[in-house]
């Protein structure tokens, strides 16, 4: 476990990413105190105030309605960041229980629960989504839920394909034989191998929920109380902002969900390489270094003999 | 024949699943917050007459899942007398019902608009293929080298990207070059001559890029780790002692090996690529299915969401379904095994 | 009888990050056209990577740091990559072992067959197509058969296709990786004697890497022992077999079943052989050896002729079958 973490921050993508996401960590945990303005709260503004470009006091300018576009950006981390933890804790919890009981039992309820995956993924997400969330309302809640609950597919597969490899393991097959109950079996020898993989997918799924959650708030559908990435462009778009050549109303936003998406897949890429490597080299590399070493002799005047070299002795 | 087996459970598989969506939809449009009727009779737009009509053809007045009624009476074949009967019967004969924001049947608005989807998509998805498939085989091969470096950048880069924000920073960078809005200028030419493809094809290309690099991006990683695997193999040595060329081996061992599992990749990534779609046209008012949904959703208007999402879920089962019977044709290893 | 390949020195080693590895040092060895070289030794012990080096094949950490591969007196190590693919398959072929992946799966063994002949002499497909049928009837498979995939073949038929496809562009040189490796006791004796057949009949050099004493015994004429990456011994199959010069072989034969003389015992060799990041600094077969001495320690010993085409690296040969 020690190794892995170290062997995992060797690396530079794992470094930048972990960087990354305690920044949008620390914006989500320190909000309310870190942002000049309370975009919560009802002001007086000014006609001028509208769209108003970013200035000392308003770093990235104003919206709309003349809020603080930065104040904005660091309370929508936090939105951000829940839906996405929640999200993925809630597909992680599913995929991972389907994923070892298909993988496990395996039979016919293995195979329905594989037809159920199936199912979700190929019944297109974000319209499934959608027009959820449009009949049962708005609530960050809701929003969590759908999420979550068709996130998981790619957890499930992930972890039956490793629960099926680990039971036909010496001594799982041991342990069965000593009568040892099939829940303390999944429990304490074969989840203990998966989690490391598990780990690693739900940091993408993270990313995948964030990503979810933004595209559903641009299209309308965040939730109306809260302040987030994807409903400020939302707004932005819906308002004029193209029109009104606001950049900082329009980029903000979306370079933000692409910093923390991004930092998220960083972590996740190489977690995945860390607990899973991949060292088979492949065959159609340049070659030439192959026999760089030799040096080139001038070629010997003599022809192909016939008679038998005899092997000298170089020692 | 084994592989008659296996093309029976995939047509299998495709109509369970498209029974369930049909089920559910009809499930979700029942669950809808208020009385469906009255939700559709608070519609100030529809006429009493075509209030009545909706009615009888969606048996409103009927009791939802099962008559049970006329079972007691003894009528079997009245058992389906109910508004799930009725929503079966209307859906078999292509009925969808009617908008509530449009005086319009859903069938209409949506074959007008589906049409300018399938073009999006497809432009899209090809060039997605195409630069998808050839950036990753070129990083797989140069494995660990500076363009497979920049690559895997790129391509992590832009797979974290969502798909609406890339829409608005082209939108931003390309105003005043390229038309950002709609299929085609108001007036210019008459639909059907060359000045109207033309400039449907202009207006086509700020939404092609945006809905093709997301989907790029994630054909390159897939094509990448799918061809190094296959790199690996045992054959590609054997390819090599042949004396084959770099590029034979790439072109004539490494690339059908490695397009097998894109094969299903792409299919599946038609899920996704439908969600892009909805962004894409949402950004660019591209007057398709997706900015439907995304009118429908602000306009509430059920019906149209819900035919909407039923055409959606059918086209991606059926496209899962015909990669499924492709790749029986590609895979010799199914085909006869 | 003319020689088709000598090997001179051939050293290689394997780069990595930690240290470069010693993976063979010194070997030489010749094969004359007609007859037939089998490479010997543990797992481990650089046959499969002289193998390889052969035709360049090595892999990515690979490099080949001395040495000459004299194929008609020209130096395969002084080519350039692309002067070094016209001798493969041309000149050298090899067939893989037929347990492994080596056959494409989703293209037609027909097809694979054919496919040299069309890159490298310009035939048609349809003309290497029909040349391809032939070679699968030398080999013993129905050409109809051309036109399956190679999972609808068994291991054995796979091997035969492997060889096949080796013999496409009629080389000089074959090798055989394992042949036998994985393959039922009938099934073996029929690859060994198409190996035999087409050494007698087309005149091939054939070189056959194996740890079955076996096939060496029943198919070669010369046997290069190594170990731990070095030539051990070298000499023909017969001189080998009846008068082992170094412990080692002596132990390999004595580990393996004699059928003439079952009261024989079965020895296997105590210990492991050597890893290659950890070399003994002497004789890499000392640590296993009975007849060892404190020379042995701490000098390897060279390679040299100690009888008449007989070759072997020891400080203490056994003369015993020599002496009598």
């Amino acid at each position: 476990m020690i190794t892995a973490l170290k062997e995992f921050l060797t690396r530079p993508a794992a470094i930048i990413g972990t960087f990354m996401l305690g920044i949008v960590l620390v914006a989500a945990i320190f909000g309310p105190s870190l942002a000049p303005f309370d975009p919560y709260a009802r002001i007086r503004v000014d006609p001028s105030d509208l769209f108003a470009p970013p200035d000392n006091v308003h770093l990235l300018g104003r919206d709309d309605a003349g809020k603080d576009i930065w104040s904005q950006l660091i309370y929508g981390a936090r939105v951000s960041l829940v839906v996405g933890f929640a999200a993925s804790l809630v597909s992680m919890g599913i995929g991972t229980t389907v994923g070892l009981v298909a993988g496990y039992y395996g039979g016919r309820v293995g195979n329905l629960l594989m037809r159920l995956v199936d199912f979700l993924m190929v019944v297109p997400d974000l319209p499934l989504m959608l027009v959820i969330i449009a009949v049962w309302g708005r609530g960050l809640f809701n929003i969590i839920l759908v999420i979550g609950l068709l996130g998981w597919t790619y957890t499930a597969r992930l972890v039956r394909s490793q629960t099926l490899s680990i039971k036909e393991r010496q001594y799982i097959l041991r342990a069965r034989s000593i009568g040892a109950s099939n829940q303390r079996i999944i429990l304490r020898h074969i989840l203990p191998q998966v989690l490391p993989l598990i780990v690693a997918q739900s940091v993408l799924d993270i990313s995948a929920s964030i990503l979810a959650e933004s595209s559903l708030s641009f299209l309308g559908l965040g939730d109306p109380n809260l302040i987030s990435w994807g409903s400020m462009l939302n707004f932005a778009m819906d308002r004029g902002a193209v029109s009104r050549q606001a950049w900082w109303f329009l980029l903000p936003p979306g370079f933000a969900i692409l910093w923390v998406t991004l930092s998220l897949i960083l972590i996740g890429n190489s977690l995945e390489e860390t607990v899973n490597p991949r060292t088979r080299s492949h065959h159609l590399f340049d070659a030439r270094r192959m026999v760089s070493l030799i040096l080139p002799v001038p070629q010997p005047a003599q022809p192909p003999s016939s008679a038998p070299q005899p092997i000298q002795d170089i020692k | 024949m084994i592989r008659f087996d296996y093309l029976l459970k995939k047509v299998l598989f495709a109509i369970i699943t498209l029974s369930i969506v049909v089920v559910f939809n009809f499930f979700l449009f029942r669950i809808l917050p208020g009385d469906p009727v009255k939700l559709l009779f608070r519609n100030p737009r529809l006429t009493k007459q075509v209030q009545e009509t909706i009615r009888v053809q969606f048996g409103l007045d009927k009791p939802v899942w099962i008559n049970s009624e006329r079972l007691q009476a003894g009528d079997l074949a009245g058992i389906f007398d109910s508004q799930f009967g009725a929503y079966i019967s209307n859906l078999v004969q292509g009925n969808l019902g009617v908008s509530f924001a449009q005086r319009n049947s859903v069938n209409k608005i949506l074959s007008e608009r589906v049409g300018r989807t399938v073009l999006l998509v497809f432009t899209g998805e090809f060039f997605a293929i195409l630069i998808g498939m050839a950036v990753g085989m070129v990083a797989a091969w140069r494995r660990g080298t500076w363009a497979d470096a920049a690559a895997l950048l790129i391509g992590l880069t832009t797979w974290a990207l969502p798909t609406f924000f890339l829409g608005i920073i082209l939108l931003v960078l390309a105003r005043g070059f390229l038309p950002t809005s709609g299929m085609v200028e108001p007036g210019l030419a008459k639909e059907g001559t060359l000045t109207y493809w033309l400039d449907v094809g202009r207006h086509l290309i700020l939404p092609t890029i945006t809905l093709a690099v997301g989907s790029a991006s994630a054909y390159m990683l897939i094509m990448r780790s799918s061809v190094a695997e296959v790199l690996a193999e045992d054959y590609i040595l054997t390819a090599k002692a042949k004396g084959l060329t770099t590029v034979q081996i790439l072109r004539d061992h490494a690339l059908k090996n490695a397009m097998l599992p894109m094969i299903t990749i792409i299919a599946l990534n038609l899920s996704y690529v439908v969600g892009g779609a909805i962004q894409v046209e949402t950004v660019f008012s591209w007057p398709g299915i997706g900015r439907l949904v995304f009118d429908s959703v602000a306009k509430q208007d059920y019906p149209v969401l819900q035919g909407a999402f039923l055409l959606l879920a059918v086209s991606v089962i059926l496209a899962n379904l015909i990669t499924d019977i492709l790749y029986s044709v590609l895979d010799p290893r199914i085909k006869a095994s | 009888m003319t020689i088709a390949l000598e090997v001179r020195h051939l050293s290689i080693d394997y780069v990595s990050k930690r240290q470069p590895l010693k993976a063979v040092e010194d070997v030489s060895f010749e094969v004359k056209q007609g007859r037939s070289l089998a490479l010997v030794g543990e797992s481990g012990c650089g046959k499969t990577t002289t193998m390889l080096a052969l035709m360049r094949l090595l892999p990515r950490e690979g490099r080949i740091v001395s040495g000459q591969i004299l194929c008609n007196g020209v130096d395969l190590l002084q080519l350039s990559e692309n002067q070094m693919r016209q001798y493969r398959w041309q000149r050298i072929g090899i067939v893989f072992q037929g347990a492994m992946n080596a056959l494409n799966p989703v293209q037609k063994v027909g097809h694979q067959i054919a496919e040299a002949m069309v890159r490298h002499e310009q035939r048609s497909w349809k003309d290497a197509s029909q040349r391809a049928g032939e070679l699968m009837e030398i080999v013993g498979i129905q050409p109809e058969r051309a036109q399956q995939y190679p999972h609808q073949f068994s291991g054995g038929m796979r091997q035969r296709v492997m060889i096949a496809m080796a013999l496409a562009c009629k080389p000089d040189i074959l090798i055989a990786d394992e042949p036998t490796t994985a393959l039922d006791v009938m099934v073996q004796a029929q690859i060994l004697e198409i190996l035999q057949s087409l050494q007698k009949e087309l005149g091939l050099a054939v070189i056959i890497v194996t740890h079955d004493l076996g096939v060496v015994a029943e198919v070669c004429d010369e046997v290069l022992v190594m170990y731990g990456g070095k030539t051990a011994e070298y000499g023909t199959v017969a001189d080998v077999f009846s008068h082992p010069l170094h412990p080692y072989t002596r132990r390999l034969l004595q580990a393996f079943p004699d059928i003439d003389n079952l009261n024989s015992t079965l020895a296997s060799i105590p210990g492991h052989p050597p890893a290659l990041h950890d070399l003994p600094q002497g004789c890499r077969f000392e640590p296993r050896c009975a007849r060892k001495s404190a020379l042995c320690n701490t000098v390897s010993p060279s390679i040299s002729e100690l009888r008449a085409d007989h070759f072997a690296a020891c400080h203490h040969p056994e003369e015993g079958n020599y002496a009598n």
